[in-house]
């Protein structure tokens, strides 16, 4: 089959491929570019397990093709935490509020949330149970996903705040 | 002295952060930055991609396989069907439970998913363009999709491989499609005191067919290595070495030369006990063609042709006198176990620890029968996140203890109180035979009542029931309470094996000289964090604090032998096992310790994290020191080094227990039922970590809300599945799922080590009653006795319309 040449910036570096124009993104990522974070749970875009972040939105990687991709600026979970390593604030809350158990949904869950506190800083716990719906976890029942989430929003915006 | 180097007992305690600390997981740094190593993250150079061309029917004869096409694909290298297995004897494997399993459907197929012909390309596309153009022509047969007509006359025959062998696994088969028979207890003094009962009341209570759906599906990486001859296979295997020992006996090849390995596995719930098709082609097609062969089934493939859950459908009759006294309990269940029996039970119990179902009552007398039957759907009855049908037993029982109460005109609670086995009566045999360990019902449930004023939530809901008699109100109040008693951890090896193999579980523990260790266990997280919790058992054990201990589990080249995780036993047989692994590395530091004190063995003792002199703590060894010594001093009488392995087998079960309140409150005329509270106390014995246990319990109890309230794998008259993919099964998110509310008692076990009984399935054995008697109570003044899960809104619109009280 031919191939299509795609550029994109994911996690901040420049990324030039040829592709089959059918290869999903989350494909693309975890077979292509070795970017084994994002996890594929149910192929039919229910579960959420391989959210990425693209141009400022979140989206199912695998209802995503990569050429549709193409020019974009994409975020992963391997893109999350600061260029020294440093973890983000979600990162930390999840380990602190026991916000995950077999950790497979945990990428896409972060990266989920991690564009939700830029949509809303400040949200309820019913915005965030609304907000992180379209990812499914099966160990944790989404109680210390949502305390983890409230704590890394309440860490987030005090450093904010401290800045201002 | 400073603070520092003269810490008190208290900092020292809190450095081990060991048994009761809520330590943070050690897992999360990985999983959090997206550096877990999944099954499907493993790429090995050369590897090909495994995927199977599944049946459309039900029951169909395969006419004719034309493979021409597919080949033709390119980047497609092979495609194997029963034909090319046969030659291997590798076309049928055995089953856990003492059957056969087609791995390539051989001329027929008997459920829609059966794997058929197995295509090995050079990516997942091309593999995936292949199995579209396999042509497979079949002759359509009459499917048997309902149990109930499995044993009729007509039935369609379904194992036309074992048509013959009318003496089965578990004895004799009564009918083509009937698999066993199998009963526990005293049937004819229980039918004689059900005849003198003042009460009895039978219902059938039907648990329908679910899937443990964990998120990430099943799959294996086989890699051949012609050289050293050595099969190494990644999995997502919940027992690694009762896999290893499986391929041994299957293949040629000699089970040293054969290495499994589970890597981080992305939930479990019994979906991953089972042996697949998958991992058989994988492994044949490596060892043939000699390069690794990656399998990775999709959602839709998990869903239909994995390892189901439950689909019992039990018959249950108690008795009682007027005053609520029970007298007797009857069973009979009608267990669907699809087209192979493959359920994961240890061999001595085809129908699993089903004779729990006496539950948490002194009952008499009881009995109860169980019926295997075959019909063309989906092989497998693993427990969905219980003991071996635990959960059935205790569904059966919270409910028939409901159907009484309403019979006696008696509160439930009260009838639960009345008939709880009571506290100076453990260790206590029950009817059908086993001996629960401990317990304290009556304090447990009391509390459980108190907590949620109880008294108050009945009187609401009297005045509720009032307010819609009075057209003020269109929604229902339903209050469940549920007590559950769970026999976890198998096994004792006197009685419990899978394919001969003793369930006991081991640990084997390194020192190294300056104070740190590796620990090794036979089984293996699957998110339940046992590198965090089994550290902090070993961290009180060795008085090395937990974050220098690491845990390893899943390399059967590195492991000790274990039968691995699920039935809850990872605590109370491998943590039995890393405890008694602790204590013969203790005896040895004590002879260490003593030596280098200048005293006699017996003249030190075990403070926290150092052996002191008796009488004078002021001169002691701490652990670390004695690490030292263990690898640098000659030691008259004493080996060099400070290695233990232990291999423990349980004397008991343990039974945890707790009790469960749920609120809701019903829409008649939606049928949506909200969730407005829900209370959980659950008795584990000792916590070994709070923190882990009430994740457990938050998890296991929203499983019990999916079982409960919609989650089926249905299928229609023709054999087809109708719940085979996320749109249509269900998984609650976020938005459906209910705050949960956490409680505990503490009822060491008297024979476990440590005293820990094992929780990570409590919640769904409990939660499962607690929700459907909800919503049987909030009906049950209209005269409901029994409505069947799932409690979606469609059904309980059904419910609701049958009693008449729809607008």
């Amino acid at each position: 089959m031919s191939k299509i040449d795609v550029k994109m910036t994911i996690n901040g570096s420049a990324v030039e491929k040829s592709v089959e124009p059918r290869t999903l993104l989350i494909h693309f990522l975890r077979e292509d570019l070795d970017m084994t974070g994002p996890h594929i749970g149910c192929d039919t875009s229910h579960c959420g397990a391989c959210t990425v972040d693209l141009d400022g939105q979140s989206v199912k990687s695998c209802t995503v093709f990569a050429v549709q991709a193409n020019g974009a600026d994409v975020t992963t979970i391997e893109g999350i935490a600061a260029a020294d390593g440093t973890m983000h604030a979600l990162q930390e809350a999840f380990r602190e509020h026991h916000g995950l158990q077999c950790g497979f949904c945990t990428p896409g869950m972060i990266t989920r949330a991690y564009r939700l506190l830029q949509d809303n800083p400040n949200p309820t716990d019913q915005e965030i149970r609304y907000g992180i719906s379209g990812n499914l976890c099966r160990c944790t029942g989404y109680q210390n996903i949502i305390k983890s989430i409230k704590a890394a929003a309440e860490q987030l915006n005090s450093v904010q705040e401290a800045a201002e | 002295m400073d603070a520092q180097s003269n810490p008190s007992t208290a900092e020292r305690v809190e450095k081990l952060q060991g048994l009761g600390s809520c330590r943070k997981r050690v897992e999360d740094a990985r999983f959090t930055q997206g550096k877990g190593n999944y099954i499907d993250d493993i790429k090995l150079p050369g590897m090909l991609f495994g995927d199977f061309v599944r049946s459309s029917y039900g029951h169909a004869r395969i006419k004719s396989i034309d493979k021409d096409a597919a080949l033709a694909v390119p980047g497609v290298i092979a495609i194997l069907t029963a034909d090319d297995l046969k030659p291997f004897n590798l076309h049928y494997m055995p089953t856990l439970a003492g059957d056969v399993q087609a791995v390539l459907a051989d001329e027929k197929v008997l459920f829609q998913g059966q794997e058929i012909a197995f295509v090995v390309a050079e990516d997942r596309y091309a593999a995936a363009d292949a199995v579209e153009l396999v042509e497979v022509e079949y002759e359509e047969l009459p499917a048997l999709v309902d149990p109930f007509k499995a044993m009729n006359e007509d039935a369609p025959l379904l194992r036309e491989d074992i048509k013959d062998k009318m003496e089965g696994a578990h004895g004799p088969r009564k009918h083509h499609n009937h698999i066993f028979y199998w009963d526990e207890g005293d049937k004819d003094g229980t039918d004689k005191a059900l005849a003198e009962s003042d009460v009895v009341v039978e219902e059938l209570i039907s648990y329908p067919r679910v899937h443990p759906n964990p998120l990430e599906t099943c799959g294996c990486v086989a890699s051949m290595d012609k050289i050293n001859g050595k099969l190494t296979l990644w999995g997502t295997f919940q027992a690694p070495h009762a896999v290893r020992t499986v391929v041994a006996l299957i293949t040629p090849l000699d089970e040293h030369n054969i290495r499994i390995i589970s890597p981080d596995i992305g939930g479990g719930f019994g979906n991953k006990v089972g042996v697949y098709p998958g991992y058989i082609c994988a492994a044949a097609a490596s060892i043939v063609i000699g390069v690794p062969i990656k399998w990775v089934e999709d959602k839709i493939e998990n869903l239909t042709a994995t390892a189901f859950a439950r689909d019992y459908h039990m018959t249950g009759k108690i008795g009682a006198t007027k005053d609520g006294i029970i007298t007797a309990l009857d069973c009979h269940v009608l267990a669907d176990h699809g087209a192979f029996d493959a359920c994961a039970d240890p061999t001595k119990f085809p129908a699993g620890f089903f004779s729990i179902c006496t539950g948490s009552y002194d009952i008499p007398v009881a009995h109860c029968g169980v019926d295997g039957v075959y019909t063309n759907k989906a092989p497998g009855g693993v427990a969905y996140r219980c003991s071996f049908r635990v959960t059935e037993a205790a569904y059966m029982i919270e409910r028939m203890i409901d159907v009484l109460a309403r019979k006696l005109e008696m509160d439930p609670a009260e009838l639960r109180m009345k008939n709880f086995i009571k506290k100076d009566q453990f260790p206590y045999t029950s009817a059908l035979g086993w001996e629960y360990d401990s317990g304290d019902y009556h304090a447990a449930m009391e509390k459980a009542l108190d907590t949620v004023d109880y008294k108050t939530l009945r009187t609401e809901q009297a005045e509720s029931r009032g307010a819609f008699e009075r057209g003020e109100t269109r929604s229902l109040m339903g209050v469940g309470v549920a007590f559950f008693t769970e026999i976890v951890g198998a096994g004792p090896v006197k009685n419990c094996d899978i394919l001969g193999l003793g369930m006991f579980d081991s640990c084997e523990i390194r020192i190294h000289p300056t104070g740190s260790a590796t620990a090794r266990l036979g089984t293996i997280s699957q998110g339940q964090g046992h590198a965090t919790t089994f550290a902090q058992i070993l961290a009180t054990e060795i008085g090395l604090p937990a974050e220098n201990i690491t845990v390893e589990e899943g390399d059967t080249d590195t492991a000790p032998y274990g039968l691995g995780t699920y039935g809850s036993r990872s605590t109370p047989v491998a943590g039995a096992a890393a405890a008694m692994a602790g204590r013969k590395i203790r005896a040895k530091a004590q002879m260490i310790a003593a030596y280098l004190l200048e005293v006699h063995d017996d003249d030190v003792e075990w403070d926290i994290d150092r052996f002191q002199v008796k009488g004078n703590p002021e001169k002691f060894k701490t652990m670390q020191e004695i690490c030292f010594a263990a690898y640098n001093q000659a030691i008259p009488g004493l080996e060099p080094g400070l290695e233990a392995v232990s291999y423990y087998d349980p004397p008991n079960m343990t039974y945890p227990f707790g009790a469960y309140i749920c609120v809701v409150d019903v829409d008649v005329d939606t049928g949506v039922v909200d969730i407005r509270r829900f209370y959980a106390l659950d008795d584990c014995g000792t916590r070994i970590n709070p923190m882990v246990i009430e994740g457990q319990v938050h998890g296991g109890l929203t499983e019990a809300l999916a079982i409960a309230m919609g989650q089926e794998i249905a299928y229609d008259d023709m054999g087809n599945v109708k719940g085979g993919s996320l749109m249509d099964y269900f998984l609650p998110t976020a938005v459906e799922t209910p705050e949960w509310e956490t409680d505990h008692t503490t009822t060491p076990s008297p024979h476990h080590p440590i005293g820990a009984k094992g929780v990570g399935e409590s919640p769904n054995v409990g939660g499962v009653p607690a929700f459907s008697n909800a919503v049987n109570d909030a009906f049950a003044h209209l005269g409901l006795t029994h409505t069947q899960m799932p409690h979606d809104h469609w059904r309980v619109w059904k419910t609701a319309q049958s009693l008449g009280i729809t607008g």
